[in-house]
């Protein structure tokens, strides 16, 4: 066991601090769209955006220890993101990387680098959700084009994305997982409909997607007809082991630690009430097991062993603490906990009503339960 | 990078596991349930012989000279089988000597801990209830070239077997250290109490003016003593990842072949969800307790914290477990035939031993770096 990094690994580190230091000072106006710009224009230069991916198709080439550092470093200054096009640097690009055709990457990776435009992700349907294999939008061959008819939900960002990478049934007959067949489908193209769907926190972020006779160019089918299911699956696998994500839950946790000191409570701070503190340290407990959690698989990934079903232990880990936390952010409000203007800018407000994206999208708590018990305990299929 | 064992430590795990498969296989353990020592005396001589009494006592005084992460491992499969013996005890009282101790005291009585013909204790726990040397109210009194021992210790492992214990006290005017007390001395009175776990001793231990030499005193005591709790609370947590992995495995077993409703019930969401979430927690807390272990191996100054962490998740985790093994066993779980009580036990001792889950998480707050 060792948790020290090699010097070359403390001079990325080193780095990665100094750009931070020089390019996000404590008063940047993140919101400013000259310094919103100017941002991803360094960090572009710099190859951090797509840094996991081989320098040959433009990526940053950074080993799997170099990306964890990035990442924490970024999460701890609660830097902008790196790179705009966030569907297609979290796993469509590694798809195209991995499945595409030379023209495919040339055509679409440089442009998901540059932030060109947005990519959305069309695996849900209305009758196809936890059980996304049981998905039933067609496609059909005709010459050098497939037909498309059928539905998509639960889409996010799909009124502002050119792009969507679609999970469509092109053999019927087939058995479930193999008659799958993954397509790259303009958005404008003629018979696309987008349906806007407001959510409970009454914001827009996802919608419906109507195919209504759809003609896609053979040319854009990613990988083999029939491949659909691997496809995505590998491509989501590159979320990984998550221990960026726990550099987000600390500020989290120091933002509510901050609001349990001043809010009052019985006469005193929130954060001496015996079941508060506790709730709080057992919140610590629970992030500091994700990050150790993310430094097993870690070890396993530079090993050369592949993740498998292990890497839900900190997505349940990571839905149980978007929920408590916000629950807590509330309760400590005491009867204020419902106002929309509540404390540190009604934040809590805001969170208690967002934690469904995180939380639900990308496999619900029960379907993770359902993946460790079948695919590491060994338990019979539903 | 790297949060892994090493070839050796593998190698230790298998050769420790295959040793407790063969000698104190879970039918095995019921029979030292029964007797009065609840352990095996030939078994103990042959962990000696194993080199595994003084894993972390150093060479030249005739250990292993290993760390506490190869201990872990050790404690893990020692846990995995709930296996009963004086390991931790002694473990734990050579790791006081060792961080305290003069070079004398540690010549004195380590190589007589490693070859297994000396069992040692460590006795801190009072009414007090608190694992801390703040809790520490056994009054030294003052007299000659030495002390005398006024009071009463509580939870001493294997108090009853051991012939020589590391005893936490106040001395007169002075912040609480740690002395060698050998029992038999006069006014040392050791008497075992029954525990609902079986497969582990303790018992309370009077002093009534027992002699403590100067040289009985542990020089670097004061500092020994905290951080002899913290290896003692990470020690606990190791135990409770095997057991904990003990009490999965034989429900998950269960699961499988156990048939209702014409399906094994382990098909079933109600009884999937639980098993994966008691993964989670084991996991979770094997990868705190690991980090602990390491901090602790390379004196890192977030220890305490890091071992706080590991001992709250574990016991609360670990007594959920216990409790979850029995239900979801139904009726057989719940009988005295069946091995699923014996963990739930365990956690009953486990959760609080050396600290519970509020002293610890109190703990972690209290020493910040996050909530």
């Amino acid at each position: 066991m060792d948790f020290n990094l090699t010097p070359e690994e403390e001079a990325f580190r080193a780095e990665v601090r100094a750009f931070l230091d020089e390019n996000l000072p404590e008063n940047a106006n993140r919101l400013d769209p000259h310094f919103v710009v100017e941002w991803q224009r360094k960090v572009r230069e710099k190859r951090w955006v797509g840094f996991s991916w081989p320098a040959e198709v433009g990526g940053g080439g950074g080993s799997l220890m170099e990306q964890v550092i990035l990442k924490e470093e970024m999460a701890r200054r609660k830097a902008p993101p790196l790179g705009t096009c966030f569907m297609g640097l979290a796993w469509v690009g590694p798809a195209i990387i991995q499945y595409g055709t030379e023209a495919q990457k040339r055509r679409f990776i440089p442009d998901i680098l540059d932030g060109r435009y947005q990519w959305c992700t069309g695996y849900s349907e209305p009758g196809a959700g936890s059980d996304l294999a049981a998905l039933q939008c067609r496609a059909v061959r005709e010459g050098d084009h497939y037909i498309v008819n059928g539905q998509k939900i639960w889409t996010s960002i799909a009124m502002w994305s050119r792009w969507i990478i679609l999970l469509v049934r092109t053999d019927p007959t087939s058995r479930k997982h193999e008659g799958i067949t993954c397509l790259l489908v303009e958005m404008e193209s003629p018979g696309v409909t987008v349906r806007p769907i407001r959510n409970m926190s009454g914001g827009t972020m996802f919608a419906e997607v109507f195919f209504d006779d759809v003609s896609v160019p053979v040319e854009n089918r990613l990988g083999d007809e029939g491949q659909g299911w691997q496809v995505t699956v590998s491509a989501l696998a590159h979320e990984r082991s998550g221990i960026a994500e726990v550099e987000g839950l600390r500020r989290k946790l120091e933002e509510l630690e901050e609001l349990a000191r001043e809010t009052p409570r019985n006469g005193r701070p929130a954060l001496e009430d015996d079941d508060i503190r506790r709730r709080l340290a057992r919140f610590a407990a629970r992030i500091e097991a994700m990050r150790l959690n993310g430094m097993r698989f870690l070890t396993r990934q530079l090993k050369g062993e592949p993740l498998g079903a292990e890497t839900s232990i900190n997505k349940l880990h990571r839905a149980e603490l978007e929920i408590q936390m916000g629950e807590l952010g509330l309760e400590i409000q005491g009867s204020r906990g419902h106002l929309e203007t509540g404390a540190q800018g009604g934040r809590w407000q805001k969170f208690a009503l967002s934690w469904a994206e995180v939380v639900i999208g990308g496999g619900t708590p029960n379907i993770q339960k359902n993946i460790i018990a079948e695919r590491i305990l060994g338990l019979p299929k539903d | 990078m790297n949060f892994g064992f090493t070839e050796e430590q593998d190698l230790l795990r298998q050769e420790v596991r295959k040793f407790l498969d063969q000698k104190c296989p879970l039918d095995q353990v019921r029979k030292l349930m029964e007797t009065e020592t609840g352990f095996c005396r030939d078994q103990w001589k042959q962990l000696g012989e194993l080199g595994w009494l003084g894993l972390t006592i150093p060479e030249d005084l005739g250990g292993a000279g290993l760390g506490w992460v190869d201990l872990t491992v050790v404690l893990e499969e020692m846990g995995r089988t709930l296996y009963p013996s004086p390991f931790l005890a002694t473990t734990l009282a050579a790791a006081a000597l060792r961080e305290g101790g003069s070079p004398e005291q540690q010549r004195r009585w380590l190589p007589e801990i490693a070859a297994g013909s000396r069992i040692a204790s460590l006795a801190v726990l009072e009414a007090s209830d608190l694992p801390e040397p703040a809790g520490v109210g056994l009054l030294g009194r003052r007299e000659g070239r030495g002390f005398t021992l006024h009071g009463e210790k509580l939870q001493v492992l294997d108090a009853a077997a051991a012939d020589l214990l590391v005893v936490a006290f106040r001395p007169e005017g002075g912040a609480p250290t740690l002395a060698v007390v050998e029992v038999g001395a006069p006014g040392v009175r050791a008497e075992a109490q029954a525990s609902i776990d079986l497969t582990r001793r303790v018992g309370q231990v009077r002093f009534d003016g027992a002699a403590v030499p100067d040289d009985a005193i542990l020089p670097g005591g004061e500092v020994a003593l905290p951080r002899t709790l913290d290896r003692a609370a990470a020690a606990v947590t190791a135990e409770m990842i095997g057991a904990a992995e003990g009490a999965l495995a034989l429900t998950v077993g269960y699961a499988k072949q156990r048939v209702q409703f014409g399906s094994p019930i382990g098909r079933f969401q109600g009884v999937k969800h639980p098993l994966a979430e008691m993964y989670v927690d084991v996991e979770s807390f094997k990868s705190l307790l690991y980090y602990a272990a390491w901090t602790l191996d390379e004196g890192q100054a977030d220890a305490p914290r890091a071992v706080s962490l590991a001992k709250a998740y574990a016991s609360e985790a670990f007594a959920r477990i216990g409790v979850d093994c029995v239900q979801l066993h139904g009726g057989i779980g719940y009988t005295w035939e069946y091995d699923a009580q014996l963990y739930l036990k365990r956690s009953k001792w486990a959760r609080p031993a050396f600290g519970g889950p509020g002293y610890h998480y109190d703990r972690v707050v209290r020493l910040g770096g996050g909530a």
